[in-house]
């Protein structure tokens, strides 16, 4: 296979390697310098296995150990939509809901067939006028308001009906929202809605990485291309075993919490105002949606029984904090009319694994039924029913 | 250190450097020096305290004991050349000095794997290895010579089952990890015991002490015999070159034109080839192959065959690959190993696929077991059909190749699946060769033919593989249940 460049026809002279140098050499300066004009990423990154020879992902890629996860964590938005199912053509008969939230939501230790949107699916709600409600778990880990954003900018393009849009106290913390590697490593997305949206952040923040002329080039993306790469191999594994996520033993949440009544540099007694925590987004969040409905829903949470529950409802919230945040956001909902549900102790402790807000497949199916119930009353009457009263 | 891409990119400077710069004669004694101090370095960090360089010490050592059991006794006795004793001094004095590698730290030490014992320790170990060394010189007597040789084969073949065998191999690492009051409940011998290249370095020794005993061994010298047995190429993962050709190379070193640019555009090219092979496509397929993680995960029959055709082109492609590159740099450096495989997934035979897979592992088993096993059982005075030889040579040399993998029932099926398979194939062609002959006319359903053959003996390698990628046969059964869409 490889005899014309080992064993040639006539022998190797150093006039001929020394032309090979400079050719290749010349080659890789103009690909490299093409590749960072023309910018050929935004065209590859929408190229895709997935939905086609391989089926759509249930959720976004992410990994904590790629190899036995079959999946990658990427920052690169247009593949990970390219790669998942919501990125398929939307059929007449389907009412198109979008589910946005952290781990809870994409479902983390549970298969990506028992996260909420799924289970939200299988249940068959069916509207008045005769279409299916029809989830998307648009989630990703970790709790971060401008990544929601960014997806769900994204996401108009796919022709939503409907945004349900997971939150807890931890996704308003303001000054971490550019804290996310996805944040950061998209700084153009973030930086255009700060500025279309006149949002607190500032656009010339540090932490934002920004690419110059050299990271355009094949080397300066090698890494992008790499997990793209990647992202496209892992399809076969996905399309084998739908499986996405190894699910090991993990240790349950404690219930025996520390004395400890501060949060994240906000000390006791707490009493949050709007400018505290980043109901900003929120806001945007609305104005992206236009017309489309949003229903905010305060996920629920693991409350401690043990040790210092008194002070605390769980190792991720004390009880002055959580209390304040809850009765803010109702206040705001009622004064800028968001649809919002709060739904934060509707499941029982046995529905959490290892965190207060990771949820077992149960849990999500029991929470999965209580949004279905809430999109038909929604739609049908207007109102959030009575898990959300 | 293990064999990436920045080893090698230093092994392919340092083969130009070594073709333009280094006086001719100063080239053996170079391979001979990178190759010993690449043992060290190649040698990946272990568990054990200092096993990490009592290993590789151990290599040298074995290969010099071996060395002095093989040299000729024209006069009956062994004796020491000026040049044979300036190498093994340089052994010793590089014993001596390699422990103050751990006054290094450890980002500047690229010699030894972790922390070098004390020098006080090695001296003891040294003075015994001199001991033994001079000993088995002055024991090993002409007469005694073909016994002494028969004991060494025997021994490295126990240490080669010690250490391939796994519940042995985990048993002498708890054992060493209580002697080194480590906890014996953390033993693993993948981590513990991983003596970098002693499935090949094995095979290289028992070449030469075999080799010696048939009086086929040529004069060797101790330099180029431990150049032959940790060429450091070809250490980790082969080719398993033999010797009398090996050192045919070393002696034309001198003549070699340095600045030959054809030798230095192949030997470039070679590993360029094989850096794609393994680290581009067998590193993908890497993602999805079949393993024992993923073999029950499997949701479909479709997917179970994707997930194994993977594994199948991974091997490949890991293997050929590395085999490229230890060509490639062995060309750059002026010794051509011999080539690894030749197509092997477009044979259309399964005894041309293993005349085409593994060719210097096939050949060297066939040279030491297969044609002297059937040879002897011809002299047997109740001599057995030839269909009974040819079945019991290709079992025994198949089963041995399996087991050379690791001894286990997996890899032990997986011999017998080709044994199976090659002798089935010599019953075939043995029927069929006067209708082959009239068939060989027909040039169109020759074509047709020759493309069945190969996609049956594809597939038939390609099914042998769950034996050899599965660590046990309930696994594999359940594999080959879900390749026929039973057990989902």
């Amino acid at each position: 296979m490889w005899n014309w460049l080992i064993h040639p026809k006539e022998p190797y002279t150093w006039g001929f390697i020394a032309r090979v140098v400079i050719k290749a050499t010349l080659l890789f300066i103009v690909f490299n310098l093409l590749f960072a004009f023309l910018r050929p990423m935004d065209f590859i990154n929408r190229l895709t296995l997935y939905n086609g020879l391989f089926a759509g992902r249930e959720r976004f890629p992410y990994s904590d150990n790629p190899p036995q996860d079959y999946a990658i964590t990427t920052d690169n938005i247009p593949a990970m939509f390219a790669s998942h199912i919501v990125s398929r053509p939307k059929a007449d008969d389907e009412y198109r809901v979008i589910i946005l939230g952290n781990s809870a939501t994409w479902g983390y230790w549970v298969s990506a067939y028992d996260a909420i949107a799924p289970q939200l699916t299988d249940q068959n709600y069916l509207l008045g006028d005769g279409k299916r409600v029809v989830a998307y778990n648009l989630a990703y880990p970790n709790s971060y308001l401008s990544r929601d954003l960014i997806f769900l900018e994204e996401v108009m393009q796919y022709q939503p009906d409907m945004v349900i849009w997971f939150v807890t106290m931890g996704s308003f913390l303001p000054q971490r929202q550019i804290d996310f590697p996805l944040i950061r490593n998209n700084a153009q997305r973030m930086r255009s809605l700060i500025e279309a949206y006149d949002l607190y952040l500032d656009p010339q923040d540090p932490r934002f990485n920004t690419t110059d002329f050299f990271g355009q080039t094949i080397i300066g993306q090698r890494r992008t291309l790499s997990l793209w790469l990647q992202t496209q191999l892992y399809g076969v594994m996905w399309q084998s075993t739908g499986i996405d996520q190894f699910i090991e033993a993990y240790q349950l949440r404690p219930n025996d919490l520390e004395n400890n009544l501060s949060w994240q540099g906000f000390e006791p007694p707490i009493n949050f105002t709007e400018q505290d925590l980043a109901f900003d987004f929120i806001r945007v969040g609305q104005d992206l949606a236009g017309d489309l409905p949003i229903i905010i829903v305060n996920q629920p949470m693991f409350i401690a029984t043990g040790q210092n529950s008194d002070v605390r409802y769980n190792d991720h919230f004390p009880r002055g904090a959580y209390d304040s945040y809850r009765a803010l956001i109702a206040n705001l909902a009622v004064k800028y009319q968001w649809q919002y549900c709060d739904l934060w102790d509707a499941l029982p402790n046995e529905s959490f694994t290892d965190t207060p807000l990771h949820m077992t497949a149960q849990g999500t199916g029991e929470l999965a039924r209580m949004i279905g119930e809430m999109i038909t009353d929604y739609l049908e009457f207007g109102y959030l029913g009575k898990e959300c009263e | 250190m293990t064999f990436n891409l920045t080893l090698i990119a230093i092994f392919v400077a340092g083969g130009w450097g070594y073709s333009l710069i280094l006086p001719k004669a100063w080239r053996g004694s170079a391979l001979f020096i990178a190759s010993v101090l690449a043992v060290y370095a190649l040698q990946p960090p272990l568990l054990i305290r200092y096993m990490d360089f009592i290993l590789p010490t151990a290599t040298l050592l074995v290969a010099t004991v071996v060395w002095v059991l093989t040299a000729p006794r024209p006069d009956g006795k062994f004796k020491w050349s000026r040049a044979d004793f300036q190498t093994l001094w340089f052994i010793v004095a590089l014993l001596v000095i390699l422990p103050l590698f751990r006054f290094i730290p450890a980002e500047y030490n690229v010699i030894t794997a972790s922390r070098p014992p004390e020098q006080r320790n090695i001296i003891f170990a040294i003075a015994g290895f001199l001991v033994i060394i001079f000993g088995l010189g002055l024991f090993t007597t002409a007469s005694r010579q073909r016994r002494v040789l028969s004991i060494a084969i025997l021994a490295i073949i126990g240490v080669f089952i010690l250490l391939k065998t796994e519940s042995i191999a985990l048993a002498i690492s708890q054992w060493l990890r209580t002697q080194t009051e480590r906890d014996p409940a953390l033993a693993n011998p993948l981590t513990d015991l991983n003596w970098l290249g002693f499935s090949y370095v094995a095979f290289r020794l028992i070449h030469v002490l075999r080799d010696r005993q048939m009086g086929k061994l040529p004069d060797i010298s101790l330099r180029d015999m431990i150049t032959y047995i940790v060429f450091f190429p070809s250490l980790t993962a082969g080719p398993i070159d033999r010797v009398e050709r090996f050192t045919e190379d070393i002696k034309a070193l001198r003549d070699m034109n340095g600045r030959d640019p054809s030798r230095l555009v192949e030997g470039t090219s070679r590993v360029v080839i094989g850096i794609f092979k393994k680290f581009v496509v067998a590193d993908s397929l890497a993602l999805f192959a079949l393993s024992a993680t993923n073999a029950g995960q499997a949701t479909s029959a479709g997917g179970m065959w994707v997930l194994l055709y993977a594994y199948a082109f991974r091997l490949f492609f890991d293997f050929s690959g590395y085999s490229d590159i230890a060509i490639g740099i062995g060309i750059l450096f002026g010794v051509r190993l011999p080539e690894n495989f030749n197509r092997p997934y477009l044979k259309n035979s399964i005894t041309a696929f293993w005349q085409a897979w593994h060719i210097t592992l096939s050949n060297w088993v066939r040279f030491y077991i297969f044609s002297p096993l059937t040879r002897s059982m011809l002299r047997w005075k109740r001599r057995p059909s030839s269909n009974v030889i040819a079945f019991m040579g290709l079992m025994a040399t198949m089963i041995i190749i399996g087991l050379w993998h690791g001894i286990s029932f997996t890899f032990f099926i997986w011999g017998l699946w080709h044994g199976v398979g090659l002798f089935i194939h010599k019953l075939w062609s043995d029927r069929t060769r006067k209708w082959y002959i009239q068939f060989k006319k027909k040039e169109g359903q020759l074509r047709l033919w020759n493309w069945a053959g190969i996609v049956a003996t594809f597939h038939f390698v390609v099914l042998g593989w769950v034996w050899f990628a599965l660590p046990d046969v309930t696994t594999a059964l359940s594999v080959f249940g879900k390749l026929v869409g039973a057990g989902f």
